[in-house]
Order: structure tokens, then sequence, then C-alpha cells
């Protein structure tokens, strides 16, 4: 399996990373000789085998419908890079 | 009396319940070490005024008859990837520069009220991804063995900075994180104990998270009773952590006895490999001697699918990686570097705070979970840790631990194996199968490499049976009588 | 024939299919234990789970979790004793962990059904692909600061039930009849407040068009957040003629996310959010299955009130009322329970008629909901007791009705005060009577030429010596007795 420069800068992109362009092309490269590396695994056969997400083999547990938590606007905010008047700030989104 | 610098929670705990020291002067003697031993940037934030007060805190319970912790005054590292109330937290990350969270992780507050000493942050991987503590963005981490071989060398990682504070005397003992090798790698490389405990056992809540259904806390110690005890301390059923095991905890050090006899051990014929190291092959021989000496059964054992487990989790781990690192956005804390747009600001932000090896995983992984790709390489993956899995249950029926190498080599230099990633990658080979599995693994001090390094062993138990794992590992640890220290003298 | 637009070349049919997001009532969210209160000040109904704070983990609200079954069961729907959470991947500012927890191919509810009641008294079916349950998202606003939007992540992780629906729907008035039946539906089985206005439910319309006869399912545009009913009808106007429009010039509809403009009940392309969009659904790692027994499903289904379909068979069956009225008093909740109160032990069609025709026509004038009607329910069954026997008749009680509105007092006591009572006192009439007889000699004499319609001016002397109290019953009666001697 092997990685393009543009494949990479859409990965890129879907991970809202910027990539410099001169380090697109190395980094296809590194991608490339992992997936290469990673496609051993279609040798085997897994027909019918359940794909794992968990190791455990309990079931979710739920909590009651009672507010326990909130009305912490400081500690919500303390380590914001930008805010105003209780708000997060973000620099401006046009619709 | 010894140097309290030489003490471990056991001895130390001895000292303190008769009195021979307080628990600020353990504070005080362990403040200085980590201050003279700040060459090897085991630490990102040092936390001596922290240390003081919890340690006076300790000796006031002490005076008062209060109720005493299990790991009452004893000063410790604390990785950092546990959020800390009050303090840096950075992930060993540019990107959560100036972090202070408002919270305390559930294993360090869990440690904290059983009386421990916070001495400061330990450096790790970025985000805990690496297996050599060289993609910390506050630098790398030093082995302190490398002193004895006059050469910079990797204290393993991710948990790098916690083993080297362990084997340096910068920390009596350390908290790790372990995904697929984090705790179990470094411990072997710089000579002490590190356990991995089953997946569920520790709470996650607070912890920095990198892939969610792999990640357990565990502890880095000097010996295994001590990792026995400071798992008591650590471990525990936390409602606030959905993936939490609602199992009582056992008293591990009391499962530790010494007898191990009619104890089976399996030996998995596939971890002999190709091209293996024969100084790691003779160390394993002597492992599956001194438990043969101890009255165990020895048994080869198969666990077939052991080769995918690498490229499995280098699907399953970097997938969900790369969505547990999204809210590392610019916009609630850490870093934010401007842009013209939110997209701009998102970009410039992940783009500069996140270093080379998190960029390539975050990569990886949105890439495999892409359409399209999906389930040619995630629902693959996930279906070869089914059969993973599988092994370890299987074998289970027969075998009471397993024993292999904990690592394919001892500690290599700073910049070796840095220019091919999957290189890298191959230094989990013998732990990443049981972190796929969720099962419990803990690496012992074994011996000495030709050139004087030290090589662990790992034993892996059941699922939750970290009583007998502990019992195992306390006679191999017996057995070995690893009683070497890094720094030259011996 | 249905809703069909004529084209150059052929006449089109619609095709529509709805995501409804419908917030489910509980007291904290989905997975944090933070307040769901509507209103509050900026980020402060926000856990440190909310803001994805690292290392901060979901646990789930068991609440949501039967309000979810509880509404699947009211779409007569496939529950799912196992379901899974699946993150959804995106970057948004109102997204703080970068993913939405949602369920992907294995929702808590599946296939289900929701019976429209067409203004012309018919039914359709229309079917439900699927309930699941996930966060909603904060709050930016972009009109605060010339250079930032601000963010409140007050309703972040508030869980949503969206409800998918079949592509079955072919008119905006049957989308209007689903949205209404939906909301009918959850705000009888207390599961959404259903208020479109406060955006507690929004939807999603997917529209396409094809010639009329064909089956061919064309490529589809969807207009997101629309928030009331009339917009979705008016979205869904201008989608179809837009795409018309498109086939008859030989393009292609490309499918995309669209947005509606209130101001102007047009559509237009959100073009922003076209951008590379893949949403790298897989399992939250933070959460296991969800699983739940057959047991709970039974539990919750024991619990559920009539409704609305169930309470319209038994007003036809027992009441007599027609389908139309049976539909039109059953959809709002409200509505069904003050008109239960009207016609408790009395004539129940008599009660159909006066809400739908007298006390609605006051409401719609005032613009106002019936839990805040002047006339009271236990007023107005009272009123109709009044006329049922016999103490005023029906002109009467409408202005006794209109009194009502105006005071809200009881009509007992207006009948009493205003003696608007009835005389039904037999003297009393029959001097009335002979009175008109007397001063009509011609009538009389027309009468008894056969001119029975000029009893009607009989009737009217009476009424007028009586102001109108006098039974009209004996009034007649009386008349004919003596004319006919």
């Amino acid at each position: 399996m092997s990685l393009d420069k543009d494949t990479v800068n859409k990965i890129a992109y879907l991970a809202r990373m910027r990539v410099a362009d001169d380090k697109l092309e190395p980094l296809a490269g590194e991608l490339s000789s992992i997936l290469d590396w990673i496609e051993q695994l279609q040798e085997l056969d897994t027909d019918g085998v359940e794909p794992m997400a968990s190791v455990s083999d309990v079931t979710l547990p739920q909590r009651k419908d009672v507010v326990t938590d909130g009305n912490c606007q400081t500690a919500v905010l303390k380590n914001a890079p930008d805010s105003e008047d209780g708000f997060f700030t973000v620099p401006k989104v046009v619709e | 009396m010894s140097k309290l610098t030489e003490l471990n929670i056991a001895s130390a705990r001895d000292g303190l319940n008769k009195g021979e020291f307080s628990a600020a002067e353990l504070a005080e003697a362990y403040i200085k070490a980590m201050e003279a031993g700040r060459e090897l940037n085991a630490y990102i934030t040092e936390t001596p005024e922290v240390a003081l007060e919890r340690a006076r805190q300790s000796d006031d319970r002490r005076a008062k008859g209060d109720h005493l912790g299990a790991m009452e005054g004893i000063p410790i590292a604390m990785k950092d990837l546990f959020c800390t109330e009050g303090v840096l937290t950075t992930a060993g990350s540019h990107i959560l520069d100036g972090f202070v969270p408002q919270y305390e992780s559930t294993v360090s507050a869990n440690l904290r009220s059983a009386g421990a000493v916070m001495l400061g942050k330990a450096n790790l991987d970025e985000f805990a991804m690496g297996s050599a503590n060289i993609t910390s963005y506050y630098g790398p981490v030093k082995n302190p063995w490398g002193a004895k071989v006059g050469k910079d060398l990797v204290p393993g990682g991710s948990s790098g900075g916690s083993a080297a504070a362990v084997s340096g005397g910068l920390a009596m003992a350390a908290t790790g994180t372990d995904t697929g090798g984090s705790i179990r790698q470094p411990a072997s490389f710089c000579g002490i104990v590190g356990m991995k405990p089953t997946y569920g056992r520790c709470s996650r809540w607070g912890t920095v998270a990198f892939a969610s259904s792999l990640d357990q806390a565990g502890p880095m110690t000097q010996t295994v009773q001590d990792a026995a005890i400071m798992l008591g301390a650590m471990a525990g059923h936390d409602p606030k952590d959905s993936t939490s095991a609602p199992i009582d905890l056992p008293d591990f050090e009391a499962a530790i006895t010494g007898d191990v006899s009619g104890l089976t051990i399996g030996i998995p014929k596939e971890y002999k490999m190709d091209g293996m190291d024969a100084e790691i092959q003779a160390m394993w021989d002597q492992g599956i001697e001194w438990l043969k000496a101890k009255g165990c059964n020895i048994k080869e054992i198969s666990l077939p699918h052991t080769k995918y487990a690498l490229p499995t989790y280098y699907i399953v781990a970097p997938a969900e990686a790369s969505a547990n690192l999204a809210r590392y956005d610019g916009v609630r804390y850490g870093l934010r570097v401007p842009g013209d747009s939110l997209d701009d600001m998102y970009m410039n932000t992940r783009g500069e705070g996140f270093g080379d090896e998190v960029k390539r995983r975050i990569l990886i992984g949105t890439y495999a979970l892409s359409s399209g790709y999906y389930d040619a390489y995630y629902i693959k993956a996930q279906k070869v840790r089914t059969l993973i899995s599988n092994d370890f249950k299987a074998a289970f029926e027969d075998v009471d631990a397993i024993l292999t190498p904990t690592a394919p080599s001892a500690a290599f230099g700073i910049g070796e194996n840095q220019d091919d990633p999957v290189a890298m990658y191959l230094n989990d080979v013998f732990t990443v199968p049981t972190s796929l599995a969720g099962l419990p693994g803990i690496s012992v001090p074994a011996g000495l490499s030709k050139s004087g390094l030290p090589l662990g062993l790992q034993l892996v138990g059941r699922a939750f049976d970290e009583g007998t794992l502990l019992n195992v590992a306390s006679a191999l640890e017996d057995a070995a009588a690893f009683n070497f220290k890094p720094g030259g003298e011996g | 024939m249905g809703y069909v637009i004529k084209g150059e070349t052929c006449d089109w049919e619609v095709v529509i299919g709805l995501e409804v997001h419908c917030q489910v009532i509980s007291k904290a969210k989905l997975f944090s234990g933070a307040a769901t209160d509507f209103g509050a000040e900026p980020n402060t109904q926000v856990s440190l789970v909310d803001a994805a704070m690292p290392g901060m983990l979901p646990v789930i609200n068991e609440e949501c979790v039967r309000q979810a079954i509880k509404t699947g069961l009211g779409l007569k729907a496939q529950i799912n004793t196992k379901s899974v959470f699946a993150r959804k991947n995106y970057f948004y500012a109102d997204l703080p962990q970068g993913y939405q927890i949602s369920q992907a191919d294995q929702p808590i509810v599946g296939a289900g059904t929701i019976i429209l009641d067409m203004p012309d008294g018919t039914s359709r079916s229309v079917g439900i692909e699927r309930l699941h349950l996930e966060q909603d998202a904060g709050k930016s606003l972009h009109d605060q600061d010339p250079k930032r939007s601000f963010i409140d992540l007050n309703r972040t992780g508030v869980a949503l039930m969206e409800i998918v629906s079949d592509p079955d729907m072919r008119s905006p008035e049957e989308v209007g009849a689903y949205l209404r039946k939906l909301r009918s539906i959850v705000r009888y089985l207390g599961t959404c407040d259903g208020n479109m206005d406060q955006g507690s439910m929004r939807c999603d319309v997917n529209v396409s068009v094809r010639p009329v006869g064909s089956d061919e399912l064309r490529t589809r545009a969807e207009t997101k957040n629309v928030n009331s009913v009339r917009f979705a009808m008016q979205a869904i106007e201008y989608e179809a003629t837009r795409q018309v429009e498109i086939y008859d010039n030989g393009g292609e509809v490309v499918q995309e996310t669209r947005l509606f403009d209130a101001s102007t009940g047009t559509t237009r392309s959100m073009r922003s959010k076209e951008h590379a969009h893949d949403y790298r659904y897989f399992p939250d790692p933070d959460l296991l299955p969800l699983v739940f027994s057959d047991e709970l499903v039974e539990e919750i289904k024991a619990t559920l009130p009539e409704l609305p379909d169930e309470r319209k068979d038994r007003y036809i069956n027992d009441f007599g009322l027609s389908p139309y009225d049976a539909g039109v008093l059953v959809a709002e909740k409200d509505t069904a329970s003050y008109f239960e109160t009207v016609a408790e032990g009395r004539d129940a069609k008599m009660a159909a008629n006066w809400v739908i025709n007298n006390l609605f026509a006051v409401l719609s004038e005032k613009g106002i909901g019936i839990t805040e009607s002047p006339v009271s329910a236990d007023n107005l069954g009272k009123l109709l007791g009044l006329i049922t026997d016999d103490t005023i008749s029906t002109k009467i009680a409408k202005e006794v009705f209109e009194i009502m509105v105006e005071s809200g007092d009881d009509p007992e006591k207006i009948v009493e005060e205003k003696g608007l009572k009835q005389i039904t006192d037999t003297g009393a009439i029959e001097a009335a009577v002979d009175a008109a007889i007397e001063a009509g000699a011609k009538q009389v004499e027309q009468y008894k030429g056969g001119n029975e319609k000029i009893l009607g001016w009989f009737v009217g002397q009476v009424m007028k010596a009586t102001q109108g109290k006098a039974n009209p019953g004996q009034v007649n009666k009386l008349l004919k007795e003596k004319l006919d001697a």
C-alpha cells in the first residue's frame, strides 16, 4: 500500500494538521512503509471472526439521572487561550 | 541506617513505622536527589513544595494516630500523563502548553489518599507514543545505566522518565502507563520492576488518553513486593470510567507467598523469533531454569497469531488515538497558534503542537478509519485482535503464567533506531500481544547483558489474576537476585 | 393524484425522507452529570467531561436509555437490546471532543412506523428506519464580535434521539403531518417536549424528485436544521421546484448539504461543509456495548400511556366521532385531555363540536394554546350540562360562552346573574303564546290556509316577549296545539 503526497495532504486536512509541503513526500514514504508492514494482516483468513472492540466482557454501566456536575464555569474556562464574558472564543466562523 | 534514597517502599514503610525517619526527611532526601539528577531529564516538572507539604501532612497523620495508607510518606514520581490538580500537565507535548488541570486523575488521587508524596511529573514520550522516550517535547530522558557504559542510552518508553527516576534513585517508585509495553519495556531497560495490570484494573479517568481500549496505569518499582503494594493503592473500581472493572481488589502483597511449586509456566514457541539476540535467548532460558528450580512445571505453548500482534496494534492504537487527540484544538486549553479562520487555527495549532511521531500515528489512524479503508484496516485489525485474545484464552487453559523476554534487546543509544519507525515499533514485539488481550504483565530485572546493561523477563497472567502473577514474579526475582545498580559503582 | 410538479417534459413527484433530532427529556446530560436546563449563563451547565478536558470519560445516563426505548415503543419499532456507541469524527468549534458520540450501524431502535392523519381524514403510513441516541453539540454565536465567534457549551452533550424516516413522503403536506404526528407521539410519551421554536426538535429534510410513475431514487439534497413545520414544508416546495428546473435544463442535482433561509423561504448550498467530509465512525472505546434485558423493555412497555392512534380509535369507536374530529382532538395531548374533561359524563359528539368549532375559533383568534384557554374544560363541560338539562338553549349558550371567553367565569354563575335561565314554566309560555295569537289575526288566517311556515313568526313573537328565554320546544308544541285546535 503506497500513499502519495495528495493522499497524505487529504488525511492531514481530515486530521486538521498542517504539514509543510516539503515534508509531505518523506512523510508519504514513512507512512507507506508502515502500511506495507501492516499489510501482512491480509494473509490471515478472518472470515466469520468477530471484531474485538474491547477486552472487557462486562456490559456498559449506567448512571442515575441526577445532576452531579457543572456549575464550574471558572474551572471550565481556566485554561482557555482566549475567552470573554463566559464564552470560549475562536476565529470568526462564516457559515 | 542506609541512605534514605536507597530504600524501597517496603523498607521505607518499616523505617517510618519504627520512627527511624520522617516522611519529610524522606521527601527532602529525594528532592535533593531529584535536583542532583537533573541531567537525566527524568522530570518535566519538579514539585518539591507539593512533596514537602504532603510529607508533612503524612507525618501529622502519623503523629495523630490517624488512619495510615499503604503508601504513607512514600515519595514517588508521577508520569506526566496523569492530570494533577493545580500542577502543570503536559503529556510530553507542546500542544498542552501551560495546561493546569482543575482536577486530579483517579489513579493519582488514589495514591494521594494512600499517603503517597508526589515529587514531580515524570518525562515521557509525547502522548505516550514511543519506545525510547525520544519523542518528548521536553527532550529525551537519559537512562541512568548509560554512565556505566559511557554512552547516552535511552531509558525505553514511553514511561522513560518514570523508569529513569526509579532506577537512578530520583524517586522511590513511579507511576507508569502501558498501552503496548510502555511500562514493561522501560522497566527492562532500566533494571526495575514494571507492571501493567489487567485492563480495567486501574481507572483511566483523568489520565490523558492515547488508545482507550489498551491504556492501563501501573506501578514502576524497585521490587515485586513494592509493585504489589503500589498497585493495591492505585487500582480499584471507578464509576467514572465505564471500562473500569467492578471487581473488588485482592490483597496483592499477601498474594506473594514465595511458594510457586506446582504452578505451570507456559513458554510460547512463537516468541523464539528468527534472528533473536542470543543474549536474550540465554536470559530467557535462564529464567525457565530458575522457575523450574522453584518447583514450577514448564510447558511449551503456542500463541499462533503472535507475529500479527504488532501490525494489529499499529492499526488499533493509532485509530483510537486519532480520535482521542482531536480535542487538542487550541480552543479550550493548551497551545493556540493563531490563524485567519477556524480551520486555519486548527491546522496551525495541531501542525505546530504535535511532534513527528504523534503526527505519523494520527495520520495512520485517520487513514485506517477513512471511508474505503475501514474494513481493510480497522475491522481487519479488530478481528485479528480477537484471534490473538483467543490464543491466550486457549493457553491459559493449561498454564498459570507465561514467561517471555520483555524486550528484544537491552537499552540502545539515544539516536539509534530513529530513522525507521517500524524498527522502533519492534521494541514492543513481546509486550504488545498481552496489551491487545488486556492481560496483566510484569517485567522483572533478571540479569545483565555482556555490556553490563539490565535485561528483563516478562511474566503474563490471567485476567484479574495479578496475585498469581506477582507471586511468580517474586519467585523469579528471588532466583535472579538482581542487585545491580546503575552508575558504575555496582 | 397527489403533489405533482409540472416539468417541461414530464410531471415530477417528490420523494422525501426526514431526520428529526429530538432533545431527550432528562435532568442530566447523556454522558455527564451536568444539567440540561434551557437558557442558563454560558458555560455554566458544562462539566469537565462536556468540555473534553484531557482524560475525561463518558458514563451513560440510564434515563436517556429508557426514554429512547420508550420512544421506540411509541413508534411501534424494533428495540435492539444490544447497541453500540460510535464516534463520529469532525472538527467544529462547538464540538469539544472533536467527535460526536452517536450510534452508527447498531442503533438502539430499528424499524418502526408512523401513521399520518391527513387533513381529508385519510391515513398514510410512513416507515421509520431507525432511532439512535447521540450527543448534542454546543452553540456558536457569530454576532458578538467582528473577528471572533463565541462558544457556549451548555448544550454540549445533551441527549438527542435522531429519528430517521424511510423516503416515504410525497408532498409537503405529508411532511407536515409527519412532523406533527411525531411531535404528538413524543409529547404523549413525555420523551421530548417537541418545541421546535426552542430547538428541542429540529429536522434535516432529504429531498429528491423523479418522473411520476418511476420508482428510481435520484440524488437527494439535504436541508439542515429546519426548525418549524411550516419551514420544512417551504423548504420542500423550494427544493422540489429547484431540482425539477435543474433536470429540465439538462443538469444533474448534486448530493450536498443545504441551509434553509427562513426570510426568503429558499435553500442555499453550504459549500463550506462539503469540503472533504469523512466521519470515520468507529466504536467508542471508552464505552462498552449498551445491553439491556427484554424484561426492561416489557417493564417500560407496561408504563406507556395511551398514544394518539389508540386514542383516536377509541374516540371513533366509543364516542362515535368522525375520524377527522377524532384526529383533530388527539393531535395534542393537552387538547385530548381538555376534550375528555368536557365530555366526561356528557354527549361526546356535542363536546367535540364545541371544542373544535367554538373553542378552537377563540384560541386561534387569540393566538394561544389550549392550556392558556380562558374557558376551562370544567366550565365548558358545565355549559354543555346547562344545555342538556334544558336550563338554557343552544342559542343562549353561545352568548354565555362569549361571556366566559371574556371573563373566564363559571357558566352557572353567568346564567344566574344575567337571568338567562330558560323559561320552562308552561303558564308563562302559554301567556306569551296566547298574546301572540291574539296579536296576529292575519297570520292565524294564513296558517289555517295551509302556510305552516308562518309558525316561525309566532315563535319569533314569543321569543321577543320572553327575551329568548322560552324553551323553543315547548313554544312550538303549545303554538301548534292552540293553532290546530
